[in-house]
């Protein structure tokens, strides 16, 4: 041993180490085995779950997955078939699920529960558990009362038990997103004997349980879960509110690398993988070793946002200079390789009623120059353009770009990267001048974006703080009009507060951003979703 | 990954004639030292004169030729926005050797000064700084350093700060011995005599004559504080984009070496373990000139 | 030893509670909001600093502290934000995962190194002396995170010889009923030699670049413990006595030159315990050191306090330990203690 890794390169004899001991592995599965990962379907991503409750504080986006297919809803979404070939779920048609059937009423809707449907535990379920789990969601604070209450589903009074089987839900005021926001996730039905046993004082809605306990009756039970490194799925045999799923293992597995991820999918090692960046989604895409599904985010932009309560970006010229400053197509390009929805260089005057759409600007730096000394800073000035370090992949090369060319026009661009931990904190400061930054909204529905980014109640999502009566008037007119079925005030406004958007422009759209998924070719159904998470009920493994 | 063994108390050969031909009969006798020493002329003028000589501007992107392997007109390839490999892991190496030195210094002026104190005096003082020093023993160091810049912020002043810090005990450790030998020495014994101060003679004496000892464990730190600084970049507390440095560029090119794209990764990743391969036969080297007893 | 021991323990005492508060300190110095990070993606202004009190950040810092002591007094590390779960729970199912890569990594290392160092110390000045400096000098110049990520590149990608840098196990089978947590050891005992294997697939890659990392330290304290002994009375007997080189080196030289090189290992397995930060990154190893990254970068407190006093109250173990196992095998050492 001494002699001979005395005269080998270091490096020969480590790699021998390595080929010896992976010789003996036998490249056949035995028979169980085999039959274990056909039923098995393995996914892979960066994240797992913290918490397995929508309701609870602090879930993160894995946990709604978990969360969408371990419990019901009362309605889900029916499937459309795209354009492109890909499953997208259908905004406007509802189907049921726990319920069989509903009745729809200006000030009310009634819905009457399965009558076989039971908990895992096999309770039966009941409208009691239904109204439990509506008063959860509206009381509990947080993300899902906030995320009720853009239905107009806000106080427990709301939700009435008629009989066993039946519950009705007034409405305080008319609202079209009320029937949409009951179909999202966080309208899950929990069992509510089951969690109130665990529930304290300090906890009433027994938040603590169902954190690391589903107490629903899903098409999926969780069997096993490590934080932060797998969770495993099985299927629920007794699962009535819908074809019972075909896969009957899914085990979620979390890589934190992005080219592990890639590697495991091109040699076949696993099934399905969902956040990998844009690029190898496209290079994945040419080699055709693996299927790659990729959407349109609905009501989804990545934009570059200013801060229109400090100078300099309360000019709004300097805010079109920028716009024109922009480097769109090579973002386009060399940051998002081809995979995303372009939001520039749409034509004035023809503007649509749909959300997203893309705005009149393209890079122009003559324009932008002229703009500058309109506004009086012909010499330019200096700032700071922040981003989420979670989001590195897009937003660095992004950021590179634009500091380059905005250099052009004499703003000097420091770049900032925020940590992802305090992202939302900075975001509410409201401080930050320039960011560059993603939101989409589940409900997909131009009023929908346009009141939680451009309306002066500033929310959080208003992360330019830009405030203007007239443009408040104009979502509220298309929400009134929306309500009322009132097709064309709806139109003249929604196109109204498009245009103003995109003449003041606070943010300026860069791109519509997309949603892909890698899957092995015997894999199957997969279905785009609002909330962007994977539907285990609908794959398949050939 | 240096031995923190203490030292035992030295004759040195004195005099300038005796001290250069000793380091010629070391580079002459030891091929690998002047093999460093080589290299680390090589590193010292790309640091100096990189920015002058590199083919393209190292900040430049230029997306129509994004992600070219190497080839006659960009040596390493080209990065995602089309940026020259090769201009940029030139560039990166001023900023890298900076942190390297800077947290060197940085670090010297603490802890060796503390640990000379602590050597020298003894009493409180020792008792002190050795309790510092344990205590930051006990850290996991790296997890440390990134603790640091993590709740300070992530900026170039940070990084060596935090670089100067882990490497404390280390330093405080070395110099606390080699002052501890030399406090009742003939030479100190004489130069209280003539009147000197304590503090005097701790500036004066003491640290002059130790000097040689840390220089060498100042070479052998160089690398470990760049590879501090690499590993603080991989894990996103590196220094703001798009400035080059070659810890950072690893970071970013690991996402495309399973794409084939290893040239991204692969080329600052070389240029980091030949510096820091570099600062460590070279404090080997510096050892051998300085204590050639001690050689390991 | 017992007074030895209990000294010992009074002298490592004061830098525990020096790790606990400049943790605490350091901790809430981190940028992140965790009341806005718990708040949700819509939260208010006002429902933030609901949330703020409800998990106690409105209080002064030194109440804090002393809230955070006494739940530290009864075992209780908190819970981590980001995964939802007890950080004493997720410590100790995590801590054998990193301790047996660490381990297997110092194994092979060992088994390199010291051949090496041997080697050296019988040739010195030659060129096989100057090869194994250079050698191991090159893999501690080496980045662990960039050594890990070249050997799943050519050793997975590449070749496909290397199992999916996925973690402990293959996906499909189960870990071994738990008894020491390693693993290697569990599976060994279960007698399921299909697990040890797959395992021992596992750890090899990452066990590999922790190996590539750590062999200068241990070579070079072979090679000059080596070098020592050579050089001492006794050998020069041995030889004179005509017995054979080899004899020489193996029997009489190495076993008294391993002691100083044992004691290295005990400060070469703490360092790699926190090298092992960068390597678990890259091989999604479920160990503690990915987990206090993730932690640091989320701000997550309670994960990051945690690992660091594990880390801590280990690396003073094991400092005694290693302190009593050298007055148990050099009983010079005790009476100069």
């Amino acid at each position: 041993m001494n002699r001979k890794s005395s005269r080998r390169s270091f490096l020969k004899s480590t790699s021998a180490v390595a080929a010896a001991a992976a010789l003996p592995a036998p490249a056949v599965w035995s028979p169980a085995k085999a039959q274990a990962r056909q039923e098995t379907i393995l996914a892979v991503t960066e994240y797992g779950p913290n918490n397995f409750d929508i309701h609870g504080v602090g879930t993160n986006r894995p946990g709604y997955e978990v969360s969408w297919n371990c419990y019901d809803r009362l309605m889900s979404h029916a499937k459309k078939t795209l354009p492109d070939g890909s499953s997208s779920y259908d905004r406007d048609t509802f189907i049921p699920e726990l319920a069989e059937e509903w009745n729809l009423t200006d000030t009310s809707v009634t819905f009457k529960l399965r009558k076989d449907a039971r908990f895992h535990d096999g309770t039966a379920i009941t409208a009691r558990d239904v109204k439990w789990s509506f008063d959860r969601a509206v009381t509990v604070g947080g993300f899902p009362t906030f995320q009720m209450k853009a239905g107009s589903l806000e106080k427990p009074e709301q939700f009435v038990v008629v009989d066993d089987r039946t519950l009705r839900v007034d409405f305080i005021r008319k609202d079209n997103l009320t029937m949409p926001d009951l179909a999202v996730i966080v309208p899950a039905v929990y069992h509510s004997e089951l969690v109130k046993k665990s529930a304290t004082d300090k906890d009433p809605w027994g938040l603590e349980y169902t954190k690391t306990n589903i107490a629903g009756g899903g098409a999926y039970k969780v069997t096993r879960w490590q934080a932060g490194t797998e969770v495993v799925f099985e299927r629920n045999e007794d699962w009535k509110s819908g074809p019972l799923p075909k896969a009957k293992r899914i085990v979620w597995r979390q890589v934190p690398s992005a080219g592990n991820r890639r590697a495991l999918m091109e040699r076949g090692d696993a099934d399905i993988s969902f956040d990998l960046p844009n690029k190898d989604f496209a290079e994945l895409k040419q080699t055709g070793k693996v299927n790659v599904v990729t959407n349109l985010i609905g009501n989804g932009i990545g934009y570059i946002g200013m801060n229109c309560k400090n100078p300099p970006f309360n000019n709004v010229k300097v805010r079109q200079a920028v716009a024109y400053a922009i480097p769109y197509q090579k973002i386009m390009d060399a940051v998002l390789f081809g995979l995303a929805g372009p939001m520039y260089g749409g034509t004035r005057g023809h503007t649509q009623v749909a959300w997203p759409q893309p705005h009149p600007y393209t890079t122009d730096m003559a324009r932008a120059k002229a703009l500058m000394t309109e506004a009086g800073y012909a010499e330019g000035f200096e700032t700071t353009l922040s981003f989420d370090l979670g989001f590195a992949v897009v937003n660095e090369p992004l950021c590179v770009l634009v500091q380059e060319s905005l250099a052009q026009i004499g703003i000097k661009v420091t770049i900032n990267k925020v940590p992802g931990s305090n992202w939302r904190a900075e975001l509410l400061k409201k401080e930050m001048p320039l960011i560059s930054n993603f939101f989409s909204g589940w409900l997909d529905y131009p009023e929908y974006f346009f009141f939680w980014c451009y309306h002066g109640q500033n929310a959080v999502f208003n992360t330019m703080s830009y405030q203007d009566k007239d443009m408040d008037a104009l979502i509220d007119a298309a929400r009134k009009a929306a309500a009322e079925g009132d097709t064309a005030a709806y139109q003249t406004s929604v196109k109204g507060f498009v245009d103003k958007s995109f003449a003041e422009v606070p943010r300026i759209p860069l791109f519509q951003p997309t949603l892909s998924a890698a899957l092995q070719k015997n894999i199957s159904g997969y279905t785009y979703w609002f909330h962007r998470q994977l539907d285990y009920r609908s794959l398949v493994k050939a | 990954m240096t031995d923190i063994a203490a030292g035992k108390p030295q004759a040195h050969a004195t005099g300038l004639v005796a001290t250069i031909s000793h380091i010629r009969y070391v580079l002459g006798d030891n091929r690998v030292t002047a093999f460093a020493f080589g290299l680390f002329v090589l590193i010292v003028l790309a640091a100096l004169f990189g920015p002058l000589i590199v083919p393209y501007d190292a900040l430049a992107s230029n997306t129509s030729v994004a992600l070219r392997p190497p080839s006659l007109s960009h040596w390493f390839g080209t990065d995602q926005l089309g940026r020259d490999v090769f201009s940029r892991v030139i560039v990166a190496t001023r900023l890298d050797l900076l942190i390297a030195i800077a947290s060197v210094a940085l670090v010297f002026l603490m802890g060796g000064l503390a640990g000379v104190a602590a050597g020298f005096f003894g009493g409180w003082t020792d008792r002190i700084v050795g309790r510092i020093a344990d205590t930051i023993m006990a850290f996991p160091l790296f997890v440390l350093a990134m603790g640091i810049v993590a709740a300070l912020g992530n900026t170039v002043q940070n990084i060596v700060l935090a670089t100067a810090i882990v490497n404390f005990p280390l330093y405080a450790r070395v110099a606390r011995a080699e002052a501890n030998v030399r406090r009742e020495a003939g030479f100190v014994q004489a130069a209280r005599l003539s009147g000197n101060g304590e503090w005097r003679i701790l500036l004066g004496h003491i640290l002059p004559n130790i000097m040689p000892i840390m220089i060498v464990q100042m070479s052998l730190t160089m690398g470990y504080a760049i590879l501090n600084a690499a590993g603080l970049s991989f894990i996103g507390l590196g220094v703001r984009p798009p400035t080059p440095e070659w810890g950072i560029m690893v970071a970013e090119g690991a996402a495309f070496m399973v794409s084939g794209e290893w040239w991204i990764a692969f080329f600052p990743g070389l240029a980091l373990m030949v510096a820091v391969f570099c600062f460590n036969l070279l404090g080997d080297g510096l050892r051998d000139i300085v204590d050639p007893q001690r050689r390991t | 030893m017992l007074s030895m021991t209990l000294k010992r323990l009074a002298i490592a005492l004061p830098s525990l509670v020096g790790v606990v508060i400049v943790t605490f300190v350091l901790t809430r110095a981190l940028p992140g909001d965790p009341a806005a990070y718990f708040a949700g993606p819509a939260a208010t202004k006002e429902a933030i600093e609901q949330i703020r009190s409800r998990l106690g950040l409105d209080r002064p810092l030194p109440l804090q502290f002393v809230r955070y002591v006494s739940d530290l007094a009864r075992g209780d590390l908190g819970v981590s934000l980001t995964t939802g779960q007890p950080v004493a729970a997720e410590i100790r199912t995590r801590l054998p995962a990193s301790a047996e890569l660490t381990l297997l990594g110092l194994i092979v290392s060992m088994s390199i190194a010291v051949p090496l160092g041997i080697l050296a110390a019988t040739t010195p000045g030659s060129f096989i002396d100057h090869a194994c400096r250079v050698l191991t000098t090159a893999g501690v110049s080496l980045p662990v995170f960039f050594t890990g990520l070249i050997l799943v590149y050519v050793f997975y990608y590449l070749l496909g010889w290397a199992p999916a840098p996925l973690g402990r196990l293959d996906i499909f089978f189960s870990a071994p009923p738990q008894v020491t947590g390693f693993y290697l050891i569990d599976s060994a005992i279960a007698g399921d030699g299909a697990v040890l294997l797959a395992s021992l697939k596992q750890l090899i890659l990452p066990a590999l670049t922790l190996a590539i990392f750590s062999l200068a330290p241990i070579a070079r304290m072979t090679r000059a413990s080596m070098l020592a002994v050579l050089a001492s009375d006794f050998v020069r007997t041995a030889r004179a006595s005509g017995l054979a080189p080899f004899t020489v080196i193996v029997t009489y030289a190495f076993r008294n030159a391993m002691l100083p090189v044992v004691t290295t290992l005990g400060m070469v397995f703490s360092f790699l315990l926190g090298a092992n930060v960068l390597v678990e990154k890259v091989f999604a190893w479920p160990g503690i050191g990915s987990y206090a990254v993730e932690a640091l970068i989320a701000s997550d407190f309670a994960p990051v306090q945690g690992f660091v006093l594990t880390m801590a109250i280990m690396y003073v173990a094991l400092n005694l330990l290693i302190d009593l196992l050298y007055g148990l095998i050099d009983p010079r050492v005790r009476l100069e203690a």
